[in-house]
């Protein structure tokens, strides 16, 4: 591998050229014992690596062996546990904008709040548009507004939980940005990530994002009452998505009809009533449930 | 573009280090970078530079290990390397594959002075 850019592979590659980095005219072959100094080219990083500069004979090594992510994962491990200790069911919803998500969960929120304690944390890049929008359902939200950010951390969601402060026993939704790469690579300490993905998006979104559709457990397939108007393949795409996660359960509705939005409900309740095995201390949460299926 | 994020996180862990090992200045940041850890490498190479400005690392050049995927294949039987998640085993054909590595994320080590 090139140490000078790390390209080898994972590098960006545009189809039908050979190599989209930059040309190369040094050796990747060289040892590292020695003192080199050969040219490199046009160049993304800090200049050449292993280019030891005299007098660094005295530097030492230090073992890390950290993960990058250590510090989001202390604090999505925080969140875990906090979760744990109300009983609570945090679901972290990932789409690319525009699949639906913030009408999927107004259209939840007016199904099942009155069988289940419901707070949503959004997450946009600005605007509190979406938030405002669950409220408007009557049930708590906050926004928090990543600015320039690209996705949801840890840390964040921390902080919207000491404002939202929800109660114990219920379910937690997060929206996370709209897109499909970076979420994948933040654990926010929820029990679920649920990928929503649109029939009007194309059927191998799977296959050109396969992080995300691998890091979550469920795909819910929306709009699918628009499946008359397009070309989408349905088997295909579920398909798709079991090559990248063989494990992926895959729920087909229509947010806008409710077609099918039975089935995710149900989901919900079940996740939900796992979290609660062993829980007696949280019976008063129970009876809610308790008192809409009777 | 969560590179950015991830060189905060890399200079969190190094400042972090330089209190407890009593190190100044860093030379040299070697990663061990997964190819399946959804990082655009040379994404990651600017933003180290961007990020590592004004810091114990500012002059710190990047080392990036990159670490090839495994995976368990179901039906043979057998660990084989791959390139992406939705990789067929290229053995068998199969798509039931169990990711052993790949997505590994971390640093590894320092050189510092």
């Amino acid at each position: 591998m090139c140490t000078t850019c790390g390209c080898a592979s994972g590098e960006t590659t545009i189809e039908g050229h050979q190599h989209f980095h930059h040309v190369h005219d040094h050796d990747h072959d060289h040892d590292h014992d020695h003192e080199h100094n050969h040219s490199h080219n046009i160049h993304f990083g800090l200049g050449p690596a292993h280019s030891h500069a005299p007098g660094l004979s005295q530097s030492r090594m230090v073992e890390i062996e950290k993960n990058i992510l250590s510090k989001n994962d202390e604090y999505a491990q925080k969140n875990r546990q906090y979760f744990t200790d109300k009983a609570m069911l945090a679901l972290n919803l990932v789409s690319s904008p525009g699949s639906g998500k913030t009408t999927l969960l107004t259209k939840s929120i007016t199904d099942l709040s009155a069988e289940l304690n419901l707070s949503v944390i959004e997450g946009d890049q600005q605007t509190s548009n979406d938030a405002d929008r669950i409220r408007a359902t009557g049930v708590s939200a906050v926004q928090i507004n990543t600015g320039k950010g690209c996705h949801l951390d840890a840390h964040m969601v921390e902080h919207a939980m000491e404002t939202l402060a929800p109660e114990a026993g219920g379910v937690v939704f997060i929206e996370n940005v709209g897109n499909l790469v970076c979420p994948a690579s933040f654990d926010l300490g929820e029990a679920h990530k649920v990928a929503i993905l649109s029939v009007t998006e194309g059927e191998d979104k799977p296959l050109k994002y396969p992080d995300m559709f691998f890091a979550a457990d469920i795909m819910i397939l929306n709009k699918i009452d628009l499946l008359p108007y397009l070309n989408f393949d349905v088997a295909k795409c579920i398909e798709y998505a079991r090559r990248v996660n063989p494990k992926i359960l895959v729920l087909q509705v229509s947010a806008t009809t409710g077609e099918g939005m039975e089935d995710w409900y149900q989901w919900i309740r079940t996740s939900r009533q796992l979290r609660l095995i062993g829980r007696s201390d949280m019976l008063e949460a129970k009876d809610v449930d308790m008192k809409v299926s009777v | 573009m969560h590179e950015m994020s991830l060189c905060e996180g890399i200079l969190q862990i190094i400042e972090a280090e330089a209190e407890k090992q009593h190190f100044t200045e860093v030379k040299n940041v070697i990663l061990d970078v997964g190819v399946l850890s959804g990082v655009e490498l040379s994404a990651l190479e600017f933003s180290f530079g961007v990020v590592m400005q004004g810091s114990v690392a500012e002059h710190a050049t990047l080392q990036i290990n990159s670490i090839e995927a495994q995976a368990w294949c179901m039906q043979c039987a057998k660990t084989i390397t791959i390139k992406q998640r939705y990789d067929a085993c290229d053995q068998c054909g199969s798509y039931q594959l169990q990711v052993s590595s790949g997505d590994e994320l971390k640093i590894k080590e320092l050189e510092v002075n």
